[in-house]
């Protein structure tokens, strides 16, 4: 920047310093792409070293949500969604993992208790992933466990934290419908929590879309069962 | 408020000037601890010390993260400094910063699931803790990799005494107990507020307020001291 002067005709002028010199384009797109691959180099790494240790937490909280979603249930057994049905085994050659999975729980000896879908949908802010118990014969939830939540603290995340919204799930008549707090008249209706209707929307609307869609299977196999 | 060095008469590195310069590497570590501590004084990373102080475990856990982040980003944006042209300084330092965020994160999930669902959304917070990023751009982007590892260190550790004491006053009177042991016994009424944001607030402005009380006496002190020395001088010329 040059110095700025006010006239003084004859007065020498002095030489601006010299501008810093310009740093190419090629550099600063190299730095950052070298920061950004050492990076991901990095993260990859770490990823793969943690994975089997949060597998294995994801599984036990699983477990422990099937338990809690389908209250009475001694063991489960893991049914596999193929082609819009449900079986028992993975189809040959196909990964267990990538599949959709629903879990039948049992009581003791081999009285069923309901069937367990684990399943995710945009909330508010992210994700919100849920599991949900379902008696096919009374056509009733027999709970909700939200699993995964970004959802507002103090606010979306009372779907996950709130015992009275959780609590209505328990022999809710499907389809559900979300209605204004206070103002449940019918089986089936969820008062949703104040300042929060996108996440509680979010919750019944999971729901709703995984019955619609697996509804038929599950009947199907529910019937299978008893003949 | 950026570090705001007291001349009151403190323990630790640093009292009043003397002709001896104090060892600058013992400095750069020791002046996070209590004179520039991040939070006390230099009031950075507000959010973290009021969200997750509600329980000791929280608190000692978020504060080694920060401290992990705060010391891996120090000592990588030191190393990098002259290479690293100004037009894209603060992406290179966030993504730096961000890198061992996420880190930090995948191993907290793999390590304590439980505690890391409590700490919530805050852990990715980190990345936008002032206390990381101020760090960077007033110390390690400036100074050589020893002394930026080390007043690194020195903010993590300052930071950590803060959410402890923080921590252990909130856990203490809103739920009555300790690192999850009951110390009252079942009588005991906890005061729940001290675990919700309200109680937060309150706590660290009573710290502050302590802090505030305390540098006045030391520098009220310090100024009585002074007064005599001239006294006795005085008297004895």
């Amino acid at each position: 920047m040059t110095a700025g002067d006010g006239p003084a005709p004859g007065a020498a002028v002095p030489a601006a310093p010299p501008a810093p010199p310009a740093v190419k384009t090629s550099t600063l797109l190299t730095t950052l792409g070298v920061g950004g691959a050492i990076a991901g180099l990095l993260l990859v790494v770490v990823y793969g070293l943690t994975l089997p240790a949060i597998e294995a937490n994801k599984q036990k909280d699983l477990e422990a949500a099937i338990k809690e979603v389908l209250r009475g249930a001694e063991r489960y057994e893991t049914l596999y969604v193929v082609k819009g049905a449900l079986v028992a085994n993975a189809p040959e050659g196909a990964d267990p993992k990538k599949l959709e999975r629903v879990y039948l729980g049992y009581r003791t000896g081999s009285e069923r208790v309901g069937f367990a879908f684990v399943a995710a949908e945009p909330g508010f802010q992210d994700l919100v992933g849920l599991i949900f118990g379902y008696d096919a014969a009374k056509k009733q939830l027999l709970g909700m466990k939200v699993l995964e939540t970004k959802e507002t603290p103090g606010l979306g995340d009372k779907i996950e934290k709130d015992p009275n919204f959780v609590g209505q799930f328990r022999g809710a008549a499907t389809p559900l419908v979300g209605v204004k707090r206070g103002k449940r008249s019918k089986p089936g209706e969820i008062d949703m929590i104040t300042g929060a209707t996108i996440s509680s929307r979010a919750v019944i609307r999971i729901i709703n879309n995984t019955l619609k869609r697996l509804g038929p299977a599950v009947e199907a196999y529910a019937a299978e069962g008893k003949g | 408020m950026n570090g705001m060095v007291s001349h009151a008469h403190m323990h630790g590195g640093g009292g009043p000037p003397t002709g001896r310069k104090a060892p600058p590497a013992r400095e750069d570590l020791l002046k996070g601890f209590w004179r520039e501590n991040p939070v006390l004084i230099q009031l950075l990373g507000l959010c973290p010390t009021l969200a997750v102080t509600n329980s000791v475990a929280n608190s000692v856990v978020m504060g080694i993260a920060t401290f992990f982040v705060l010391v891996g980003s120090s000592f990588l944006v030191s190393l990098v400094r002259r290479r690293v042209p100004n037009e894209v300084r603060i992406a290179t330092y966030i993504v730096i910063i961000a890198t061992f965020v996420t880190v930090a994160e995948m191993i907290l999930q793999a390590l304590v699931p439980v505690i890391y669902k409590q700490l919530g959304a805050f852990v990715a917070l980190i990345v936008v803790n002032c206390i990381i990023l101020g760090r960077q751009e007033a110390f390690a982007g400036k100074n050589p990799v020893g002394r930026s590892v080390l007043d690194a260190v020195g903010m993590g550790i300052g930071f950590m005494i803060m959410m402890l004491i923080m921590g252990s006053v909130r856990e203490v009177l809103g739920s009555g107990t300790l690192l999850g042991v009951s110390l009252f016994g079942p009588r005991f009424e906890p005061w729940v507020i001290m675990v919700l944001p309200p109680g937060g607030f309150f706590t660290l402005a009573f710290v502050l307020l302590a802090v505030a009380w305390w540098k006045e006496r030391t520098a009220k002190q310090a100024k009585a001291a002074e007064a005599r020395d001239l006294d006795a001088a005085g008297r004895a010329a």
